[in-house]
């Protein structure tokens, strides 16, 4: 079955004149994958859940007592770690609607014949392929109470966006909106344009507005594609942490991988850590199969 | 209680001229026919009605008011569309309630209205499907149904039955003619195909590259060609067309083609009604029907050879050779046997068509 889905090889080529098999090819390019993604990705993931049952301190030499489940509940119990939660789905929330709207929006703005649509996409494309780390840094600069280009702008005078303890979870928030609503808008746009023409002429004919033909034809027929950005997004802003980290120390603004990092590398609490990433990896997984089924019945339709 | 008039219309494509001065005036309950090859301008002509295009000179009027600036939605027609253009989201029944749903009628009206189209249309079955689950000719049907529902001013119709398969296509062409008796409204349908045409106009309008050839009944249009665009492109098998010169004979006028020693027998009448074309430029027109093939010689029968033979069922086309000329005959099959016989043919004077070759048109020539 595997051979026979792979173009055989042209026996006049270089690589066959060289004696390479078909499979020795195959295994040339797979074999480095595999290896860099089990030595980096698959042996570490193991490794740490065996360490989330132990009260390992990666920063004594003490050997690793195995505790069982008692990081787990420890963890589970821990009213800390729970707001810690509560404010990463706050910002999961407020976040991902915000990019959808936005990203969503302008797509809808960008959907039609303008002039330099091409050059006009690219450019709002920019935000999202900047590091994190880099608008992280410069948003903090344009925040800036005192010299803040924002405050600034609007006339806040000097208004604390990021030591307001209840302004900086939605500082943030919004800096993750500005660099990746153009991901949503770009899906969105892919989405937009493959609905066909003909429809919204049928829609026109049969005296839709508006209004009508948005909420009835184009949002049903973007749906799946929408839900794919929405699946994308909660993941990544779910485990946002350089953001965060740059812009702000409010513990009001305190993610779950900020606390995860400082749990592992500031308090070295390496055993509890692990287990709590695996309580994290579990929710994401979670919530991504929640939208995945979703999305499969949104795809039936 | 719907007409629709075209004054001058006209239309561009950037430089491309695709409505040449258009003028067409369309009664109540007509069933007309926009009948063209692609690309002549036919369903440019349509999208115009709707409102999907817009002109570039001259008027649509419906009911005698100006339309050309309205929108789609303000016309109140209803279109067909060849690719049926169903919302594949929806069910049927919500794809035939979404007129009725768009301006906002109340549940049980909508309801009612569907049902009774879906009946008449005999769709009552399917209504809870997706449209993916359905065949092509069940998919027209449902577009023919969103079409209905709201009792439209007028019906238009793109190829709405080009993309099916031709058995499908011959039931449908049935079911819109029984619809279109049943119903009786303002039809405008869009074809390439002259059978389809001629199956199913009151009137047939025939363009040709952005400009109206002619306007008539099926029968007008078959019988009295008005140019050679016309004569070749209604009726299958194809006219015959040749350059042709007449001579006058002692009894009566003699119709030479292709070059042969002998010319075919016409009445005297016809040197008279030539208007002077009677030395050159002139073509002879005949459907293959109007040659009469025989076995004996005959009075005002001339001789000729048969090159291949086209087996149809029903009937069979021979193709005879006249001087350098091939006239294509209509005999009843297995009348000749095979290429190289020799046979004896004239015209039927009373079906020739007579053209002017400069300008294509017609000399109105009828015996």
């Amino acid at each position: 079955m595997a051979t026979t889905m792979i173009t055989t090889l042209d026996r006049s080529s270089r690589a066959a004149a060289r004696g390479l098999s078909d499979i020795s090819i195959r295994n040339l390019f797979i074999i480095p994958t595999i290896l860099f993604l089990i030595v980096f990705n698959i042996f570490p993931l193991i490794y740490s859940l065996g360490y989330s049952f132990t009260d390992f301190r990666a920063s004594t030499n003490a050997p690793a007592n195995f505790v069982g489940l008692q990081n787990y509940r420890d963890l589970l119990g821990d009213p800390y770690v729970w707001s810690n939660f509560a404010v990463t789905a706050k910002y999961v929330i407020i976040s991902v609607a915000g990019q959808l709207l936005v990203g969503f929006g302008v797509a809808m703005l960008l959907n039609r014949d303008i002039p330099l649509k091409g050059l006009l996409t690219t450019l709002l494309l920019l935000p999202m392929m900047l590091s994190m780390a880099v608008v992280g840094l410069f948003w903090k600069l344009l925040y800036d109470p005192s010299f803040g280009i924002i405050n600034y702008a609007l006339g806040l005078g000097t208004f604390e966006w990021l030591s307001d303890p209840k302004m900086a979870l939605y500082a943030v928030a919004l800096t993750d909106i500005w660099m990746w609503s153009p991901f949503v808008m770009l899906l969105s746009l892919a989405g937009l344009s493959a609905v066909p023409k003909h429809l919204y002429e049928a829609a026109a004919i049969d005296r839709a507005g508006p209004f009508y033909t948005f909420f009835r034809i184009t949002l049903p027929l973007v749906a799946p594609i929408l839900m794919i950005a929405v699946i994308f997004r909660t993941m990544e802003a779910f485990k946002t942490f350089d953001l965060a980290y740059i812009l702000t120390s409010q513990p009001t603004a305190e993610l779950i991988s900020i606390r995860l990092y400082k749990m592992a590398f500031q308090e070295w609490q390496t055993g509890r850590s692990c287990a709590l990433a695996y309580i994290v990896l579990i929710m994401v997984l979670a919530i991504t199969n929640i939208y995945v089924k979703y999305l499969n019945k949104v795809k039936e339709r | 209680m719907t007409q629709i008039e075209l004054r001058g219309v006209q239309k561009f494509f950037g430089a491309v001229q695709v409505i040449k001065d258009l003028n067409l005036k369309i009664n109540d309950n007509e069933f007309i026919v926009l009948l063209g090859q692609s690309g002549c301008g036919k369903t440019t002509t349509l999208r115009a009605i709707a409102g999907l295009e817009t002109i570039d000179g001259g008027d649509i009027l419906i009911d005698g008011k100006p339309v050309q600036h309205l929108k789609a939605a303000d016309r109140d027609i209803a279109m067909v569309f060849q690719s049926f253009s169903l919302y594949p989201h929806m069910s049927v029944y919500e794809n035939v309630a979404f007129p009725l749903r768009a301006t906002r009628k109340s549940k049980a009206e909508i309801d009612q209205e569907v049902r009774s189209v879906a009946k008449t249309l005999q769709i009552t079955g399917l209504l809870a499907k997706k449209p993916s689950a359905l065949s092509g000719g069940d998919m027209q049907r449902v577009a023919i149904g969103r079409a209905l529902v709201r009792r439209p001013k007028a019906m238009l119709m793109d190829e709405p039955i080009g993309a099916l398969d031709a058995k499908l296509r011959e039931e449908m062409r049935a079911e819109i003619k029984r619809l279109h008796i049943k119903q009786g409204s303002t039809t405008i349908y869009v074809t390439h195909d002259q059978i389809e045409a001629m199956s199913l106009a009151d009137r047939i309008v025939i363009m040709h590259e952005g400009v109206l050839q002619q306007v008539g009944s099926p029968d007008e249009v078959y019988s009295h060609p008005a140019n050679l665009f016309v004569a070749q492109f209604v009726g299958s098998p194809v006219m015959n067309v040749a350059d042709a010169s007449v001579a006058e004979t002692a009894s009566s006028a003699s119709v030479t083609v292709g070059g042969a020693a002998a010319g075919f027998e016409f009445p005297r009448a016809l040197l008279s009604r030539l208007n002077g074309h009677a030395g050159g430029q002139l073509a002879l027109g005949i459907r293959p029907e109007g040659v009469l093939v025989r076995h004996e010689a005959a009075e005002g029968f001339l001789p000729v050879e048969t090159q291949i033979v086209e087996p149809l069922g029903s009937f069979d086309i021979v193709d005879l050779k006249v001087g350098s000329k091939m006239l294509r005959a209509r005999t009843k099959s297995g009348f000749v046997g095979g290429p190289g016989e020799r046979v004896f043919a004239r015209i039927d004077p009373t079906q020739a068509h007579f053209f002017d070759t400069a300008s294509g048109k017609s000399l109105g020539v009828r015996l």
